[in-house]
């Protein structure tokens, strides 16, 4: 490729969202050199993101994919349908983090531009067209996200979260490079639609090389997204890290695995669907059952919402098994509700800490409805999502899922997931439990802002509105990725 | 293919590895034979310049080293990008000149930043 | 010219050790050290491939690796730092808060 005449300005164009935000945590940075209100940074840190959003929905009219950087970088439905995703993480995460920061006594500026170089490496995975592009974007959300998970220094568990993160991580990248590069050597190409071409022309679909290679990618990600059996770091990574950041790594990472997967696995190995397949549904099952059954002998809510997310995670990969465009639309439509719905739930939790006392253990949600029936519905609801009950959002995602995985001929896989489902429910419903039947152990003060206040207004509004009215999400999902 | 090829080009490599060897295996050895050995605790005690030893041999050093050592791998490193982009100077004109600019601002708000926050200060 | 299949043999006897390092050695630094080889085994059998099939991208993506490194290794020390100022050992059996 001649480098000198076809680079110009223009190419840019598809990568502008992400410039945007990338330039938004820049200023981030050296304003926070200069203020000292950290309230003022979180502010410009949301406008940042709003208007990467705006250059999003600007760029979206396009029905033919555009390509940018030779083809390294795709700006198409799918992508902006995921960014969708990740701006909507990155805002609510700012809203219920202002305060609790500030009691953690870890209110620096450094987390919101942490929080914002975290999101443009999950919006360069959603975008990536070629594996180069798509370490550099994991690594960008993976370095950022080992940082948050250890921000609160002087917090001994906060330090081993952040110490456990960083080495299961880097060891999962390892894999997925490795993986690359046998990939690489045997198709000769990094660009994940060439990849494609060079397997049926090379034939070597069947070459237990580029199986290895494929596997690995797919470990890697089973990392990131938490996946039994390579779930083990995600407990006590949720546990020690601080809520706020507990529920941006719950929904963000997880979000940019499943459209990393979704695009390397559709795109690159659509070849080889027999095979990863095969290599899914075990994962899945095991990824569903682990997270349901451990969930319920928890104490600590962090924990249990850990494990729970564990749980949706395997329901998610579903979408991705039944092995067709809509299956992945189903998993997207999932994750966007997932993201209210468990950043609801982590706002709640939230709610509960304050100077000098946690609120992590599910025994101190007792009696939480005498006391507040407000933030003990608002649980109520998002709990009842989570589990997947009508008429909340939850079970409209679950239900998309698995008529999609029935369509595709999956009914046993469907049935094994309603059963898990169900199990899922005796967890959830016992926060719910000790919330209205127990009587309240000591008093309980909740601690709110005017940005938490938004968040779980936005959270809990769209749980139900998505619940009711399913459609308008399943528009957008479909238009966005079926085109 | 493995087995048949006899990379000729790295034999005299093997040979001054094998020298190198046996120079250091037989000065250990050599000297094992020939010297006499009658150890006592004062003879096993580390060397200080015949002063008695004083404190641990392993103690800690500041960690302001690992802030400076940690800073200069980050900034270091980034200047492999630099290298092909002077190999392609010619052919990228001004548009690579502009994004390398880019790049280095980028680096340049990240001095700012560790300036600022004093990871400089010595004292 | 070395065969190619010498160059992902050592590559895969590289990443092997890497990985036999971190699950097998009980103390971070070594576990550290372990990451770093399973990368730069990765390196090797990028720039063998890349020069087997006379195509740039391996090498491209060994320079974002090398840089990538950097970065991780930084960020894994100073993660490393805090931790040991707040509970001095680096032994992963004592690790042992969070778990359950």
């Amino acid at each position: 490729m001649d480098a000198g005449t076809t680079l110009t300005i223009m190419d840019i164009r598809p990568f502008v969202p992400e410039l945007t935000l990338l330039c938004a945590g820049l200023i981030l940075i050296l304003l926070d050199l200069i203020v000292k209100r950290k309230e003022i940074v979180a502010a410009v840190g949301v406008a940042g993101t709003i208007a990467a959003l705006y250059a999003t929905y600007k760029l979206f009219g396009y029905a033919q994919p555009q390509y940018a950087f030779f083809d390294m970088f795709v700006l198409d439905g799918y992508s902006s349908f995921f960014k969708l995703i990740f701006y909507l993480n990155l805002i609510l995460t700012i809203c219920i983090s202002v305060k609790f920061m500030e009691i953690e006594k870890a209110s620096c500026g450094e987390y919101y531009s942490l929080l914002i170089f975290a999101t443009s490496g999950m919006m360069i995975m959603a975008s990536a067209a070629d594996l180069i592009v798509l370490y550099l974007g994991l690594e960008l959300m993976a370095l950022s996200t080992y940082i948050l998970a250890g921000l609160t220094r002087k917090r001994h568990r906060s330090n081993e979260a952040a110490l456990k993160y960083f080495f299961l991580g880097a060891f999962s990248s390892g894999f997925l490079l490795y993986g690359i590069s046998l990939t690489f050597g045997l198709t000769g190409t990094t660009n994940i639609r060439d990849i494609a071409h060079a397997i049926y022309a090379l034939n070597v679909m069947d070459s237990p090389i580029l199986y290895l290679g494929m596997i690995f990618i797919v470990v890697a990600f089973g990392f990131k997204i938490a996946l039994a059996p390579f779930h083990m770091w995600a407990p006590d990574v949720y546990e020690g890290a601080p809520t706020s950041i507990t529920a941006f790594m719950s929904v963000g990472p997880k979000a940019a695995g499943f459209a990393v997967l979704g695009r390397v696995l559709f795109d690159a190995f659509g070849g080889m669907q027999v095979q990863w397949t095969s290599v899914l549904i075990p994962m899945a099952v095991l990824t569903m059952a682990l997270g349901s059954i451990i969930a319920l002998s928890q104490t600590n809510i962090k924990r249990m919402l850990a494990y729970s997310s564990i749980a949706h995670a395997g329901y998610m990969l579903l979408g991705v098994i039944a092995g067709t465009p809509e299956g992945l639309t189903s998993t997207a439509n999932y994750l966007m509700i997932y993201t209210f719905m468990n950043i609801g739930a982590f706002a709640i939790v939230i709610m509960l800490r304050r100077e000098g006392f946690r609120g992590e253990n599910i025994e101190d949600f007792k009696g939480l409805s005498k006391s507040h029936p407000l933030a003990a519905a608002l649980m109520l609801i998002f709990m009842f999502s989570l589990t997947g009950i009508p008429p909340t959002a939850g079970f409209v995602g679950k239900f998309y899922v698995f008529m999609e995985l029935i369509n595709s001929g999956y009914t046993y896989l469907a049935v094994i997931a309603v059963v898990f489902s169900a199990i899922s429910a005796f967890f959830y419903l016992r926060i719910v439990m000790y919330m209205y039947m127990k009587d309240p152990g000591e008093e309980i003060v909740i601690t709110t802002s005017p940005s938490m206040s938004i968040a779980l207004a936005i959270t809990c509004v769209m749980v139900l509105i998505l619940g009711v009215f399913p459609s308008f999400l399943l528009n957008l999902v479909r238009y966005s990725i079926l085109g | 293919m493995p087995g048949t090829y006899i990379p000729w080009d790295y034999v005299p490599v093997m040979i001054v590895f094998a020298f190198a060897v046996m120079i250091g295996l037989g000065a250990l050895v050599g000297g094992l034979l020939v010297r006499p050995r009658r150890p006592y605790a004062q003879k096993l005690a580390p060397y200080e310049s015949g002063n008695p030893p004083v404190g641990e041999p392993r103690y800690k050093f500041s960690v302001k080293f690992y802030i400076v050592a940690m800073l200069f791998v980050v900034f270091d490193v980034e200047a492999v990008f630099m290298y092909p982009w002077a190999v392609a100077f010619d052919k990228l004109g001004m548009f690579g000149f502009i994004e390398m600019m880019l790049f280095i601002f980028i680096l340049l708000v990240g001095y700012i930043y560790v300036w600022k926050k004093g990871a400089f200060v010595w004292e | 010219m070395v065969p190619l299949s010498w160059y992902i043999m050592l590559s895969a006897v590289m990443f092997s050790i890497g990985v036999f390092g971190f699950l097998a050695r009980r103390n971070l630094i070594i576990m550290f050290i372990s990451l770093e080889l399973m990368l730069n085994s990765v390196n090797v059998s990028l720039v063998a491939f890349s020069h087997y099939l006379q195509s740039m991208n391996g090498q491209i993506l060994v320079f974002f690796v090398i840089t990538v490194a950097a970065a991780e290794a930084a960020i894994g020390l100073a993660i490393l730092i805090a931790y040991y100022k707040n509970n001095p050992t680096i032994k992963v059996d004592e690790i042992n808060l969070l778990k359950g």
